[in-house]
């Protein structure tokens, strides 16, 4: 890994011209045998691979609408061509979305299309060969499901989906990630991405609980597999120890004590985030979902709460009742979990908990809208919830709030850079980069308004912008999450009139 | 010949559509998809199709310039079509009549937004990359078939009298003897090429709009529970 480049901040996002194969060395690391064959995969690459590779192709098409759709009715009007980050940072073309179908739909055209038959190479089939696999391998892990593609295609084609069949067939032969697959194996042993042990969890709370004590000097617990608890809060393991996570920890933690609702961790179930999701594979999705469930289960709670992550909100908004429901078992008027965001809110609208804007005037803030909640889930009743909610709770917790320029916020936003399987070192030069659109979009609100809090709802996230802060020359520090506001807002101690 | 080539055409195109939907319709959606911020009822979802399917919505949110170039060309064929209705229906309903002076115009704007969506997709280094021969030649084919077209009403004017007949007789299963000009058999014979392209093709997106997993889906994860049969 050479060359680091951060592009220039400018506050302008430009289309760049095409760089053939830019970022073509920005290769992930290949999963180890142990860790494949854990996750019932092939040890290592088949040596009929190619075969077994079209097989699981045409079983995905037979099992994936979306895919077989996709593979037919994309007319390559180029719509799609300049909303990727990563091809926008990069300005490799097999970054733009549709040159990305490209790899596999030439694979379609050969082996599944009466066009790929007649015409061959003049319609642009090709065979899977070493190096396209090659090429899926790279490119496939250089994109992060983020739907920006989606929204913008008159089709509704979404790259993501094919870039999760592409995994999965990667993954069937015996060629997987390393980064995805470690997590997938921890997840489903351990409960969690980090592979942290129960004691081990109790410890980092036990600290987290005496610091919470030494700042406020409130005795403020963050309980572990209570049983009979309300609450079962289910919440990126990156809260419990990284840095700004920990700080919308300690903000959950606030709002449940001061409402005095009770509530638990799970020990079993100490993650939110859903790996299985990023590799398109419906049975470890399934699995590391139903931890959670069962943990629910397990300790009566009468509703879920999911704190702030992307991804974990999609897999248990939106995935959750296919998957493992109906949840018949918690409360009727909680059927499914409930975003922290959107029960943080509705306690401050019903006076439950009070906040202190003025606790946070040393910051004007923006907010980055995470793409898993912007354009693959919903908070709350309302069509748009997922922009409204957040908002309104930053600016309940406030007084200064700032958007970031139009096109790039709500359902326009620009991925961090850092999603859907990529949040790994070995493709840091990537995640700079593609981190560039949204780094733009930020760079002009703190020349135009001061912007100083940067303020997120994703596990991801924070981690990417954390890390790539310094190659752009912005304090890290600026990274925080929506209840790091709130934390600092909420007042504590004796309650009037609830 | 024409004859045979004409109903042999025909029925490749809707046996290939027929099947395409089989194998579309046939493969399931195992998980809710929508793109959101999306609608939640099925009104909504139809509302939200027509948006795209009438006025491309999500291109207009997308490339102005393209959706334009797209949206005349799209709307310029409808009236084509609605135009050539003449030639098909006996006796020819009064509707078809409105269609007769905008549909020779439209014949204009079709050839100017090809040639527009052609000459950006030669220039715009990002989407000739990821255009292909056939995506050159499915605009050339339908220019000609344009060009064909308004020859036929401005230069060549052959016999209408003969090719309704043979065209009704084509559409009644008693074909009629072919009309003599070349410029009509040109432009039938390249219109059959395309018929016969469509169900193998890209061309299909004018189906698949209409089922397309992220728009039709409704955002209703929660209250109704999504089940398929393979993903219990
Ligand atoms: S916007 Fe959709 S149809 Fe157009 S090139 Fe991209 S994927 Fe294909
Ligand atoms: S899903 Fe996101 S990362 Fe992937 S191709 Fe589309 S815009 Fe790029
Ligand atoms: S980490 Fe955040 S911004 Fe990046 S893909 Fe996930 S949700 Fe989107």
């Amino acid at each position: 890994m050479a060359k680091i480049g951060a592009p220039e901040l400018t506050g302008r996002i430009e289309i760049p011209k095409l760089a053939e194969g830019a970022s073509a060395d920005q290769k992930s690391y290949i999963a180890k045998p142990d860790n494949m064959a854990a996750l019932s995969f092939p040890r290592e690459r088949l040596p009929n691979w190619k075969e077994k590779a079209i097989e699981k192709f045409g079983e995905l098409l037979k099992k994936y609408r979306s895919l077989q759709l996709s593979m037919d009715i994309c007319v390559k009007c180029g719509a799609c061509t300049d909303k990727c980050h990563y091809f926008i940072g990069t300005k490799d073309p097999k970054n733009m979305p549709v040159a990305r179908q490209e790899l596999m739909r030439k694979v379609y055209r050969k082996y599944f299309t009466t066009e790929g038959k007649l015409f061959g190479g003049l319609a642009r089939a090709a065979d899977l060969d070493d190096n396209l696999l090659d090429e899926w391998f790279t490119y496939f892990y250089q994109c992060s499901e983020c739907r920006r593609c989606s929204y913008y295609c008159p089709y509704g084609i979404d790259t993501a989906e094919i870039t999760m069949a592409a995994r999965e067939i990667m993954d069937s032969i015996g060629y997987g990630q390393k980064y995805t697959l470690e997590i997938i194996g921890k997840a489903e042993t351990i409960g969690n991405n980090l592979g942290m042990l129960g004691p081990a969890l109790r410890n980092t709370l036990d600290f987290v609980e005496e610091e919470i004590k030494d700042n406020t000097g409130v005795d403020i617990k963050l309980p572990t597999d209570v049983e009979g608890a309300d609450v079962l809060l289910v919440t990126p393991s990156a809260d419990f120890f990284a840095t700004p996570h920990v700080e919308s920890l300690i903000g959950y933690a606030k709002v449940f004590h001061q409402a005095g609702i009770s509530w638990t961790f799970s020990s079993y179930a100490s993650e939110a985030g859903n790996f299985g999701m990023f590799i398109g594979n419906y049975d470890h999705m399934k699995t590391i979902n139903k931890r959670i469930w069962d943990a629910a289960r397990e300790l009566k709670v009468k509703r879920v709460i999911a704190g702030e992550c992307g991804h974990a909100w999609r897999a248990m908004y939106s995935f959750s009742n296919t998957l493992n429901g109906p949840f018949d078992y918690l409360d009727k008027k909680y059927p499914s979990p409930v975003h922290i965001c959107e029960f943080t809110l509705d306690l401050v609208k019903k006076g439950a908990i009070k906040l202190d804007k003025s606790a946070n005037d040393g910051f004007t803030v923006t907010f980055h809208d995470s793409c898993n909640v912007a354009r693959a889930s919903r908070m709350g009743d309302k069509i748009g919830g997922q922009f409204i909610i957040p908002r309104e709770l930053i600016k309940a917790a406030c007084n200064k709030y700032v958007e970031m320029s139009r096109g790039t916020t709500h359902a326009e936003t620009f991925c961090c850079g850092g999603g859907g399987g990529l949040l790994t070192d070995e493709l840091i030069d990537l995640r700079v980069k593609g981190a560039m659109p949204r780094m733009q979009a930020l760079k002009a609100v703190i020349d135009s308004n001061g912007v100083n809090f940067f303020a997120l709802i994703c596990a991801i996230c924070k981690a990417q912008f954390t890390k790539i802060f310094p190659y752009y020359g912005l304090e890290m520090e600026m990274v925080g999450g929506v209840h790091q506001l709130v934390s600092r807002a909420i007042i504590l101690g004796a309650k009037e009139g609830v | 010949m024409l004859t045979v080539i004409a109903y042999a055409v025909a029925v490749i195109f809707v046996w290939g559509i027929l099947s395409r939907f089989i194998i579309w319709l046939s493969s399931p959606n195992p998980l809710k998809i929508p793109t959101t911020p999306a609608p939640k009822t099925f009104s909504g979802v139809v509302a939200r199709i027509a948006g795209e399917v009438v006025l491309f919505q999500s291109l207009f949110k997308a490339d102005k310039k393209l959706w334009l170039g797209g949206w005349i060309f799209h709307v310029s064929f409808l009236l084509i079509v609605l135009r050539h209705s003449r030639y098909f229906l006996y006796p020819v309903p009064e509707w078809v009549m409105v269609f007769q002076t905008i549909g020779i115009y439209a014949g204009f704007t079709l050839i100017l937004a090809l040639a527009f969506l052609f000459i950006r997709r030669l220039t715009i280094d990002r989407v000739n990359y990821v255009s292909s021969f056939m995506d050159y030649a499915v605009l050339l084919l339908l220019m000609l078939i344009g060009i064909t077209g308004l020859t036929m009403k401005f230069i060549g004017r052959p016999n209408l009298i003969d090719i309704k007949a043979y065209i009704l007789g084509l559409f009644s299963l008693s074909p009629e003897a072919m009309p003599d000009s070349t410029v009509f058999i040109l432009h039938l014979l390249l219109f059959l090429l395309l018929l016969l392209y469509f169900p193998f093709s890209k061309l299909l997106h004018a189906g698949g709009v209409f089922i397309s997993t992220t728009r039709t889906q409704t955002d209703t994860p929660v209250e109704k529970r999504h089940i398929t049969p393979w993903a219990k």
